[in-house]
């Protein structure tokens, strides 16, 4: 193997080149004023004290709530998913854990304007409703409908994780439970939910990372003035033309996701308990 | 002791796929009793262990708990405690947690889960690790916390699948001479998994012989190890040497050309059958003494005892002694009449 390790030379560095260098011109982006040149720097927090303003605030807040909302539905619809999966033999399982998936392997931009013929006002869900004479809802540019497109493209994320740390768990153990008189029920409070939670934990953390900084789901159905963290920085980068402005926010960002995955991977029992 | 079954398995039939693993299964289980399923890996004896458990429901056939049929009542709601092969501690609890584990399903209060458990753990000798984390135990600590957290539960039987498998010789010693103890104290009944022979012979009161999914004997180690009545049995515990031969008539058998006397009784005139002789029974005489004349082909110091491989006229026997002889020496053997066992043919 070691004749081979030279291998590696060119892809350390198209890595550097291709990841770590626009990751660090972001960094310098942040903390420089709009008016550089190559030869003149200004570096300033400007930036980041611009992201204090109530507009943003309140742009970091929406994203929060749809993250937190979409995150919650996602768990609690995947959780029985993948549990009821569990039951089945293996060969079953690889089939459902198939259909979970196959929504992935279409494109998210197809999946999102079906939602739109589907949610629209004179959509397949209103002209339903309109027959069985009932008043159709606007669905379409609220919340209900970001929330819908992004669990629908988030929740096989949430699925997989847990139905991985089900079907690894020691069945043993719930043996032992049922052994030692735990009921059902108990079996499941008890064991059950315990053993699952790195799954859970890596759902959560998939999903709740992936919504807050979606952006096209919110464009589509939620509107042009539908405004969550993903589409603040790109209208800064693309609309505004305000690179610093926007580095500054998705630099606050990638550190945010960074100390959540830290806080979640200190809560995680497996991380401890095997090292 | 024997007084009244606890348990009774009746004509108990288990299929999975489409393998039959248990077979008609006919089994009493005594009160107080140390009893011990004995066999090869997929003779069924874990199924047994399990169906008696509640985690596997018999196709066919009753588990009579005092008297009452619980062939189909969950794990949870019998009277009975297992210790697992692996034994299935809860990772993310402690010692303690892991212990208390049962009591605190029932609801019982604190204070009596405290001294309950305390007491527990200072019979399996583990006072003092209440707070360690299961998963830092060696396995022999892991083992103790597995028997105590199913005998806080005051269980009527423990059940226990080759709970020593896991450990290194010199561990399991120690542990088959502690459970026996425990045993003796908690004074229920413990019915022990394993396919270890010298397991079952040293720790038994009762030992059941399983092959194919069926019992092939079931009797106390000394019966089951004197007096095998099939082949497999003898075959299975022991070494032995295994000759086919007629009986003549009541305690007079013939093999090898010469009639022997022996003490076994009730067999068709001229049967053919086959007998069972240990080792450690063949006797080395002077040759004007002995009634199998022999020479020895091979010999391998054992540590206590020398085995000889003696070639005669019809077969090669395999001889224990302490004596020290020379290979390619000739050497008589007789047998005396209690150390021959007649089987039917199996």
């Amino acid at each position: 193997m070691k004749h081979f390790k030279g291998l590696a030379y060119p892809y350390v560095a198209w890595s550097f080149a291709l990841i770590v260098l626009p990751l660090l011109l972001i960094v310098l982006y942040a903390v420089t004023a709009g008016d550089n040149s190559l030869v003149t720097i200004h570096f300033t927090l400007d930036n980041f004290r611009k992201i204090g303003d109530p507009v943003y605030l309140n742009v970091f807040a929406k994203s929060l709530e749809i993250g937190l909302i979409v995150t919650g539905v996602c768990l609690l619809m995947a959780y029985p998913l993948a549990y009821i999966i569990s039951w089945f033999s293996d060969e079953v399982q690889g089939i459902l854990i198939l259909t979970v998936t196959i929504p992935m392997w279409i494109n998210t931009l197809l999946r999102t304007y079906a939602w739109i013929s589907l949610l629209s006002d004179n959509g397949l869900i209103s002209q339903f409703l309109t027959k069985l004479g009932l008043e159709a809802p606007t669905m379409m540019y609220t919340n209900f409908a970001v929330i819908i497109g992004l669990v629908c493209d988030l929740l096989p994320f949430m699925v997989i994780p847990i139905h991985t740390s089900l079907t690894k768990m020691d069945y043993s153990l719930v043996e032992a439970a049922k052994d030692l008189g735990a009921n059902n029920f108990q079996t499941f409070r008890k064991i059950i939910l315990k053993l699952s939670l790195p799954g859970i934990i890596n759902g959560v953390t998939l999903v709740f990372l992936c919504s807050i900084s979606s952006f096209v789901v919110p464009v589509l159905l939620g509107g042009r003035q539908y405004m969550l963290i993903g589409n603040l920085i790109e209208n800064q980068f693309i609309s505004i033309g305000d690179w610093n402005f926007g580095s500054a926010i998705s630099v606050l960002l990638a550190i945010a996701i960074l100390l959540m995955m830290s806080l979640m991977r200190r809560i995680d029992p497996e991380e401890k308990g095997e090292a | 002791m024997k007084d009244k079954p606890i348990i009774e398995l009746r004509d108990i039939s288990k299929t999975f796929g489409d393998q039959q693993v248990l077979r008609g299964i006919d089994l009493d289980i005594y009160e107080n009793e140390f009893l011990t399923l004995l066999g090869p890996s997929g003779c069924g004896k874990t199924t047994i262990l399990r169906i008696i458990g509640g985690f596997e429901e018999p196709d066919s056939g009753k588990v009579l708990f005092n008297g009452i049929n619980i062939a189909k009542l969950p794990p949870y709601k019998r009277e009975v405690n297992t210790v697992f092969q692996k034994y299935a501690l809860f990772p993310f609890l402690n010692v303690y947690d892991n212990v208390a584990f049962g009591l605190r399903l029932k609801g019982m209060t604190d204070e009596i889960i405290d001294k309950k458990v305390s007491q527990m753990l200072s019979m399996v000798g583990l006072s003092g690790y209440e707070n360690r984390d299961v998963s830092r135990l060696s396995g022999g600590q892991q083992q103790r916390v597995a028997i105590a957290r199913a005998l806080i539960n005051e269980p009527k039987v423990l059940l226990l699948d080759e709970p020593l498998g896991a450990l290194d010789a010199k561990l399991r010693k120690d542990m088959q001479i502690e459970l026996k103890k425990i045993q003796k104290e908690v004074g229920i009944t413990f019915v022990f998994v394993t396919h270890d022979q010298e397991e079952a012979l040293s720790m038994s009161d009762t030992i059941v012989v399983l092959n194919d999914g069926v019992i092939q004997q079931i009797g106390t180690p000394i019966d089951i190890y004197n007096e095998p009545e099939k082949r497999f049995v003898a075959e299975f515990i022991g070494e032995s040497n295994i000759i086919s031969g007629n009986m003549i008539q009541d305690c007079l058998v013939r093999f090898d050309d010469i009639d022997w006397e022996c003490v076994d009784k009730g067999f068709r005139p001229n049967e053919e059958i086959e007998v069972v002789l240990r080792p450690e029974d063949m006797d080395v005489v002077p040759l004007d003494k002995a009634k199998l004349h022999g020479k020895i082909v091979s010999k391998v110091f054992m540590g206590v005892h020398y085995e000889y491989f003696v070639e005669t006229k019809y077969r090669d026997y395999k001889v224990h002694t302490t004596e020290n002889y020379q290979v390619g020496s000739e050497i008589g053997l007789t047998i005396d009449p209690y150390d021959i066992q007649v089987m039917h043919l199996s």
